[in-house]
């Protein structure tokens, strides 16, 4: 199989970006955020993008890089809350919104994954969340039909990856990688590590290599924290 | 007297039974961790992808691929698992979880609850609490009797836009707990916090509700776990 691994962010992503996609960016806040492949999304200055993210970056980091440079029309988020720029765009009407709960947002992508136009969930019967969609009951329980969410293009990023794309994440920097890796026509994955083939336990991948097609090293890993919280050690 | 933060989350902590699976929502119910009697295992699930959760880390040992639902960081502990958020929501959704306690702006007599926006103020979003709502065993509200105007939040019918549609079972709040039967609607006041009167408790509730006859005024057993807690 040829290698999928790209030289560098800029070039994994050449071909594959233009006006009005819609484009998947993992992580959760910033914790498993592609972080080198936003800022090349940004120097290309593609427009009218429909960005699926769980969260819209905060001040400074992440998806705010791409509200910034006034690139994105449109956001299928969860919670958009912490992000002065991000509220100023929408109130004044740039921004476009689709508010999700968050589980049937990483539903609808794990719908599109696998081929599952539509399926019906519990969460936000009786709610806006629910408004204009079908309703229909099953076993004596009123259940709101959601559809799948497909992309473009899914930047990813991994902790490791080998030259075929299988992935391992790190910890609850997992999120809605995995999901969003399976949903979009081109998947172009960021790792921490590139490992050679063999060194990803087959018993472990997270995410086969069939889902990706590019992977390319990190060159910004700089995993902010957004809120620190620690316990003071115990003196003895 | 009423219960301060920790007195109502010793009290939410009665609610915690050994092998629980649990999701603790963001403030005073995050509190409810540091009540687990000892002896009682119970295992915290943070949606964004972790069953296990472990207390912060001790400075210097953050490690920002690992934090909880709320983004602070944390510890994992050698039983504990990472998964997608597709997972998470499958465990929530699909009623693996026994129990979550979370805050709420307004609750109803009928089990409705109100607890992601307020229309007129900026839309932050609805996170994970419909789906928590909606899937979860056992629903429990811990919150401030009363807003910040001193207005109710128990109500007959809720005024924000819903969260979930009769998913209370259980209301605590400063001054008393309630019980919600989310089937055929319904309030009734269980238990008081030491020294509150039924007087004020209905002069701050803006819903009708029975009065157990086991209502009893919690003293001792939660307002000592209170003040050892921490």
């Amino acid at each position: 199989m040829p290698s999928k691994i790209y030289p560098s962010p800029a070039a994994a992503l050449a071909d594959v970006l233009f006006d009005g996609m819609t484009l998947m960016s993992g992580g959760f806040g910033l914790s498993g955020n592609p972080e080198s492949l936003i800022p090349e999304v940004r120097r290309a200055g593609v427009k009218d993008l429909t960005v699926i993210s769980n969260n819209a970056g905060a001040d400074g980091f992440g998806l705010w890089m791409l509200l910034e440079s006034r690139q994105v029309r449109k956001m299928i988020a969860s919670y958009v809350g912490e992000n002065k720029l991000f509220e100023q765009q929408y109130l004044s009407g740039q921004l476009e919104l689709e508010l999700n709960p968050q589980g049937t947002l990483a539903e609808r992508i794990r719908a599109g994954g696998a081929g599952i136009p539509a399926f019906y969930t519990p969460t936000g019967v009786g709610t806006v969340a629910a408004e204009g969609k079908p309703v229909e009951e099953f076993d004596g329980i009123r259940y709101v039909r959601e559809t799948w969410l497909r992309a473009d293009l899914a930047l990813i990023k991994a902790w490791k990856a080998d030259p075929c794309g299988n992935l391992l994440y790190r910890k609850t920097a997992r999120n809605f990688n995995p999901n969003m890796a399976t949903a979009a026509r081109v998947t172009v994955v960021e790792a921490e590590e590139i490992v050679a083939p063999g060194e990803i336990d087959p018993n472990c991948v997270h995410t086969p290599g069939i889902y990706v097609d590019r992977v390319v090293r990190c060159t910004v890993n700089a995993k902010r924290i957004e809120k620190l919280t620690v316990r003071a050690r115990e003196t003895a | 007297m009423v219960w301060n933060r920790e007195g109502m989350a010793a009290r939410a902590a009665l609610e915690l039974r050994d092998g629980f699976y649990v999701n603790l929502g963001i403030g005073i119910p995050t509190l409810v961790a540091n009540f687990i009697p000892p002896g009682m295992e119970v295992t915290l699930q943070s949606e964004n992808g972790m069953l296990g959760m472990g207390p912060f880390p001790y400075e210097g040992e953050a490690d920002p691929d690992l934090i909880n639902a709320g983004k602070q960081t944390i510890t994992a502990l050698p039983t504990s698992s990472f998964f997608s958020s597709a997972d998470s929501f499958a465990m929530i959704r699909g009623g693996h979880i026994d129990l979550t306690i979370l805050g709420a702006l307004e609750v109803a007599g009928n089990g409705d609850l109100a607890n992601w926006t307020i229309p007129g103020k900026m839309v932050k979003g609805i996170g994970g609490a419909m789906d928590l709502v909606a899937g979860v065993k056992r629903v429990v509200v811990l919150m401030e009797h009363t807003n910040k105007h001193g207005e109710p939040k128990i109500l007959e019918r809720c005024t924000l836009p819903l969260t979930g549609a009769a998913v209370v079972d259980l209301v605590i709040t400063e001054l008393c707990v309630m019980e919600c039967d989310k089937r055929h609607g319904g309030l009734t006041l269980t238990e008081l916090a030491p020294g509150v009167t039924l007087d004020r408790i209905r002069a701050s509730t803006g819903a009708s509700f029975q009065i157990s006859d086991r209502l009893r005024e919690r003293t001792a057993d939660v307002g000592v776990a209170a003040g050892s807690g921490s």
